[in-house]
């Protein structure tokens, strides 16, 4: 079965982000596809390449590039929203003429055409909501 | 059939008693994140009791965030299901589609 999972809530502001990855990891573990992760709203933070924590804490950005990158996964960021967040890759951070791009490699910026090509053709999706 | 997923505390937030009052007959809920407390709240749950046994609707609860928690099941007047990550998953499965309360 084909999965997309949207993320709507920021890294270390609440769970969404760690709820979202371990569900993504179950739905691999179990042999199944995601179609796609779509981060909307907030959870475009989990994306940014400036996250930084004390090395004891868990790396949720490089959880999810891990996951991208072991399973080939397809990870759009919703450009709009990431924009106006400062989480832009270098083409986009030339454009606006900011100093550099922060987009971690293996997630991609896209419109909101992705999001419902993601419903039109996932078997299920499933919405992770901010915690506050 | 509807899985109706909730994560905030029904003591900060009405979107449990949102989502009970729109849940229909054969519909499943799962309680996630801070949702959990949802599991603890006998009183608040009265009101719809009634509406929910008619309901036959299937009340589970994400076991790793009601761990983390410290909470005893024993606390609820509802029957609740602990279930793990990949048993969300098959939930999900089971389900049609999936309404998000947040």
């Amino acid at each position: 079965m084909k999965f997309t999972i949207v993320i709507l809530g920021a890294p270390y502001s609440g769970e969404t982000a760690d709820t979202a990855c371990r569900f993504a990891e179950a739905v691999i573990a179990q042999g199944h596809n995601i179609y796609r992760l779509f981060f909307y709203h907030d959870g475009v933070h989990n994306a940014s390449s400036l996250v930084t924590l004390p090395q004891d804490e868990i790396q949720l950005p490089q959880r999810w590039q891990q996951l991208i990158d072991q399973y080939h996964l397809e990870a759009v960021v919703c450009i709009a929203s990431a924009l106006r967040r400062g989480v832009a890759n270098d083409i986009e951070a030339r454009r606006f003429g900011k100093p550099c791009g922060n987009l971690l490699e293996g997630f991609e910026l896209a419109g909101i055409g992705e999001l419902l090509d993601a419903a039109a053709h996932s078997d299920r999706l499933i919405t992770f909501g901010p915690s506050s | 059939m509807i899985l109706h997923t909730v994560n905030k505390s029904p003591y900060a937030n009405q979107c449990l008693v949102d989502c009970l009052t729109t849940a229909a007959t054969g519909d499943t809920i799962i309680l996630i994140e801070d949702g959990v407390y949802g599991a603890t709240a006998g009183p608040l749950f009265d009101k719809s009791l009634p509406q929910l046994s008619e309901l036959d609707i299937k009340l589970y609860v994400l076991r790793p965030d009601f761990e983390a928690r410290g909470l005893h099941l024993g606390q609820s007047v509802l029957h609740f299901s602990l279930v793990d990550d990949h048993r969300f998953v098959e939930l999900v499965l089971e389900a049609d589609k999936v309404l998000s309360w947040y």
